[in-house]
């Protein structure tokens, strides 16, 4: 096989994960390209939110690497490290709001904690966060507490591209959304990627937003990850895969084809 | 043409970002340099110095800015937006994003004014708002006070309402683990009086008058007292974060709707551990004062026990123990109260969490001494 003419983003090799006994992933292989919105799917506990964490460097792995750009984010020193965690962005399931700030001061944190700047440039850099992900600037003065569901999702999104990541990861941005707000919400992704070129690894179980937006999406299955397009996995033989793409709450999914 | 480099007299003289050149109707502004994210300041600053007033048309040409962000070309935009009547036309490879910056900007509403502070009514208004407030205070307190009481007396008719397992859970967590740190304070305590006691009352030969002051003080005022602030910062903290946590996880609101009373499972529980615990942690306290005192006394004054004993009955009148116990069941209900009210006072936020927790402590201690106070009057009239 040929060797991709830009390096992969993030490539994971054999990563081991255990919690005590018990073995959550287990020589699991993934691979990430630049400008792709690359899906992660699994049961519950199958370790998604942990390969998240690994990825980010939250959680050291219990075997094989991790590397994002080429290099491997165990081994980096504390300054890469920051500029690491500078070129990525990240939204957590619940929001991860800070519950004392407003939305405004919220997305400006990063900002202020990087790159000093007036408190004007400051308000009008929430502005332009706010604007692009389709909330209005009276949002900003809000709490978290007093944000709809789809509006925390927005907020939190907004300060995850406050940094202007290139990469972003996304762990179940659509849970808990009505299905004209998660379609929305896709809506505001596929927009977003197209217009920031922007790669996004997103952590999902909305199969609509799985056909909506990603590219490829990687199932996690027994500890590994099986990577495809989707035209793949719906031929995938695999008994939890076709559970997955062929259940009950799959019904839907023959209009998309 | 003129041209003038706008860094001249910025903060940041080593990097030019902007130069704006032209005259009348025809401008152009060349972007230069670094003109990513972390040179806002710089780009903010030296676009503020950019003059007003001007119409035509002005081309920004990116052909030089390095590595363009979408915040500073943000800035750019929304401080075109504010020099005149231009039409902005841009040149040299401009930025991807561009289009959806414009496309932001021509939505964009006039900012939002912010929200007017609410106006000063001055220090009589004040005193009325600050009075009112307390007064609504008072009434919910008054009323949690009241729901706690439905509950007990729901309780005679149906004991279960008790929540025997719950009730002793707290008893554990508020009683039998507080006891090491009640008994080494008290004991401390008492060791402190005697001896700065001594150092006077041996002046004037008067050293067995030390058994006096520890056991009248250890059991009048400073058991019970220092028990219960003790336990003030132990368990009302614990109370006002518990209660609190499930309230901002909607703990409280689950057991609400699946038809429970929270009162009767979070708060009585509570209150009535801290009335059964407090007193005993008081008997623990007066113990440990009196040995603490009567070691003292052996070691630095050469009384021997026998004679602390003897000197002991002498002092004491038959009330002195029961006037400081007596004063703990209501320490005890003071405190849970106003633990368990402040927890169930927090919402939404986290900091919200935090400060009802410090608000608990303070006016719990607060309250026990304002209460112990009262006692003291009130012990002196009645000459108990």
């Amino acid at each position: 096989m040929p060797e991709p003419s830009t390096p992969p983003v993030i490539q994971v090799r054999g990563l081991v994960s255990r919690f005590g006994a018990q073995t959550v992933h287990d020589g699991l292989d993934m691979e990430v390209q630049s400008n792709e919105i690359f899906g992660v799917v699994g049961g519950s506990g199958a370790g998604k939110s942990v390969l998240m964490r690994t990825i980010l460097g939250l959680r050291a792995p219990d075997g094989g690497t991790v590397e994002m750009y080429g290099r491997d984010v165990q081994q980096l020193a504390a300054a890469d490290r920051s500029a690491l965690v500078q070129s990525y962005g990240v939204t957590f399931q619940n929001g991860a709001l800070i519950s004392s700030l407003t939305v405004a001061q919220n997305i400006q944190l990063p900002l202020r904690e990087h790159f000093p700047a007036s408190e004007a440039a400051l308000d009008q850099l929430a502005e332009l966060n706010l604007g692009l992900v389709g909330l209005a600037a009276d949002d900003g003065r809000k709490f978290p507490a007093q944000l709809s569901g789809g509006m925390v999702k927005r907020a939190a999104l907004a300060r995850a591209l406050s940094l202007e990541p290139k990469l972003l990861f996304l762990d179940e941005p659509t849970a808990g959304l009505d299905p004209i707000s998660a379609a929305a919400f896709d809506e505001l992704l596929l927009y977003l990627h197209s217009q920031l070129r922007l790669t996004v690894v997103m952590i999902t179980h909305d199969l609509d937003t799985l056909f909506r937006t990603c590219s490829r999406v990687g199932v996690i299955v027994d500890g590994r990850m099986i990577t495809g397009t989707l035209d793949d996995l719906l031929q995938n033989q695999n008994p939890w895969i076709r559970e997955y793409f062929h259940g009950p709450r799959a019904r839907g999914l023959s209009a998309h084809g | 043409m003129s041209s003038r480099s706008l860094s001249e007299s910025s903060a940041w003289p080593s990097m030019t970002v902007l130069k704006l050149e032209g005259e009348g109707d025809d401008w152009r502004l060349h972007l230069e340099g670094e003109w990513s994210l972390s040179a806002i300041a710089q780009i903010e600053a030296q676009l503020q110095e950019l003059p007003g007033g001007l119409h035509g048309t002005m081309i920004c040409d990116w052909s030089r800015a390095r590595a363009p962000a979408l915040g500073t070309a943000w800035a750019l935009l929304m401080r075109l937006h504010g020099l005149g009547s231009l039409e902005i036309r841009h040149s040299g490879d401009p930025p991807h994003f561009l289009q959806l910056l414009q496309k932001l900007a021509a939505e964009r509403r006039a900012p939002p004014a912010a929200p007017e502070p609410p106006e000063s009514v001055g220090w009589v208004g004040e005193l009325g708002r600050s009075a009112v407030l307390q007064g609504r205070h008072a009434q919910g307190v008054l009323d949690f006070f009241g729901r706690i009481l439905v509950v007990l007396g729901d309780a005679i008719s149906r004991p279960r309402a008790l929540r025997p397992s719950s009730l002793a859970r707290h008893i554990y967590e508020t009683g039998i683990t507080a006891i090491p740190i009640v008994a080494l304070i008290a004991f401390l305590i008492s060791v402190i009086v005697a001896y700065l006691g001594a150092q006077q009352l041996s002046r004037f030969g008067a050293d067995i008058f030390v058994v006096d002051l520890v056991t009248i003080s250890v059991l009048r005022e400073m058991g019970v007292l220092l028990t219960a602030i003790i336990v003030a910062g132990r368990s009302g903290s614990a109370f006002a974060a518990e209660i609190g946590t499930m309230q901002l996880n909607e703990e409280t609101d689950a057991l609400r709707a699946m038809g429970m009373n929270p009162i009767e499972l979070l708060v009585v529980p509570r209150v009535l551990a801290l009335v059964i615990a407090l007193p005993l942690l008081t008997v623990i306290a007066d113990a440990m004062g009196l040995a603490g005192g009567g070691l003292l006394s052996l070691l630095n004054l050469h009384i021997p026990l026998v004679q602390f004993t003897y000197r002991l009955r002498e002092a004491l009148a038959p009330t002195t123990f029961w006037a400081g116990l007596i004063k703990a069941p209501v320490f005890a209900i003071l405190i849970a109260i106003v633990g368990t009210y402040r927890g169930m006072q927090v919402r939404e936020s986290a900091r919200e969490l935090g400060r009802l927790t410090t608000v608990a402590v303070v006016q719990s201690i607060f309250f026990v001494i304002l209460a112990d106070a009262l006692f003291a009057i009130l012990f002196v009239q009645i000459d108990f």
